[in-house]
């Protein structure tokens, strides 16, 4: 239990997979205008990192690694992944049309999100068991949401500030990122 | 302006259109992982998009992006194969974001805007374009990560990653603003005369 604990917490915080690994970076300065967009969008990608986590750790386990087309494992699992974000958002769309409402265009970037496939590839290269695979997902998914309810709540600060004009935009969010990366970087070492 | 120029330029994928920056920060550590990379996507991006050009009649328009991505994966596969057995060593380095080359967005949005409504030769040129954009960037930011690392090895950490890159791309702004207006200086100084 420890150990699944130190994996969630470790794909979290130490090795953040939007700051510290690099995935997910595109959803990750798009969605992050203000804090109400960047809650709904967390809640979607980790519930499509898991789903997407599970059916590939089945197809890799049963069909790929079984009869030996490993090599199909790039195609394999952006199939699975695109079935799973349209699959999430029938669901979404039947449960709380309000929810779908709120999610709108983002929901179908899922698939494009670079994250998801990351922790899909990650888990199963590093051969992780069925549950360590599950936390692994989750943790990326929380350390999404923590590195992007942060920034969205910073840039809704800076938005109104007098930024000089070479450093409008991208180039201060940027900056902005590297700063809360370093803050990151802090947690190196936590757990070993 | 041809196409090969507007591609690589004025509509630069990392710099302009902030398009495919998970690559771009993450293998640009050294410029050695940040040319494999570059070589990478350009081969997916070029074979994908004159395939895609070539098949653009066929696909049907509902489902032409499942379609796109699939084209997408398979030139990812086959470079991914193709390096494993050529280049092992720098493979090892990078190979998980040689992976995910497959959901790069600028890929897709190079395929989406122009490979699927064009022909051949526009094709070609606009991925080459893209491409050797793509690849001044992530260069031009390997060498600038590198070089810095000397003095300051924060650059090559992933802080650093970010910092350059919003440093370099208010540079960039700084060159675009200076460029500006010494055209429309150009302009108003003729004006009088007219």
């Amino acid at each position: 239990m420890t150990e699944l604990l130190l994996i969630l917490l470790s794909a979290a915080l130490v090795n953040n997979f939007v700051l510290v690994q690099f995935l997910g970076l595109c959803p990750f300065v798009g969605s992050s205008g203000r804090v109400e967009t960047a809650v709904p969008m967390t809640l979607a990608t980790m519930f499509v990192l898991s789903v997407a986590a599970l059916g590939t750790y089945f197809v890799n386990r049963y069909l790929l690694v079984a009869f030996e087309v490993e090599y199909l494992r790039i195609i394999a699992f952006i199939v699975i992944i695109a079935a799973t974000v349209q699959f999430t958002e029938m669901f979404v769309r039947a449960a709380s049309p309000v929810l779908h409402r709120m999610l709108g265009i983002y929901l179908p970037l899922i698939t494009t999100n670079c994250a998801v496939l990351g922790v899909t590839l990650i888990a199963v290269s590093e051969g992780l068991s069925l549950p360590r695979t599950l936390f692994l997902a989750l943790g990326a998914g929380l350390g999404f949401g923590v590195a992007i309810v942060a920034f969205a709540a910073l840039r809704e600060r800076i938005a109104d500030d007098a930024v000089p004009e070479p450093f409008r935009g991208p180039p201060l969010a940027l900056v902005t990122v590297g700063f809360m990366a370093l803050a990151f970087y802090g947690f190196k070492g936590l757990g070993g | 302006m041809n196409r090969f120029a507007q591609a690589a330029v004025a509509r630069n994928p990392a710099a302009v259109q902030l398009l495919g920056l998970c690559p771009l920060l993450a293998v640009s550590n050294t410029v050695a992982n940040a040319l494999g990379l570059a070589i990478a996507s350009t081969v997916v991006l070029t074979g994908s998009a004159v395939l895609v050009s070539a098949i653009r009649k066929l696909v049907p328009e509902d489902v032409r992006l499942p379609c796109f991505v699939l084209v997408i994966a398979t030139f990812t596969t086959l470079v991914n194969l193709a390096m494993e057995a050529y280049a092992f060593d720098l493979y090892q380095r990078i190979a998980l974001f040689v992976q995910i080359i497959v959901t790069n967005c600028m890929i897709l949005a190079r395929i989406e805007q122009v490979a699927s409504k064009e022909g051949l030769g526009r094709t070609l040129l606009d991925a080459l374009g893209t491409s050797a954009g793509f690849a001044a960037a992530i260069l031009v930011l390997g060498a600038a990560r590198e070089a810095l690392t000397l003095g300051f090895p924060l650059a090559a950490l992933p802080p650093g990653a970010f910092l350059v890159a919003g440093l370099l791309l208010a540079g960039v702004n700084v060159l675009g603003a200076r460029r500006r207006r010494a055209r429309e200086g150009a302009t108003a100084a003729r004006l009088p005369r007219a």
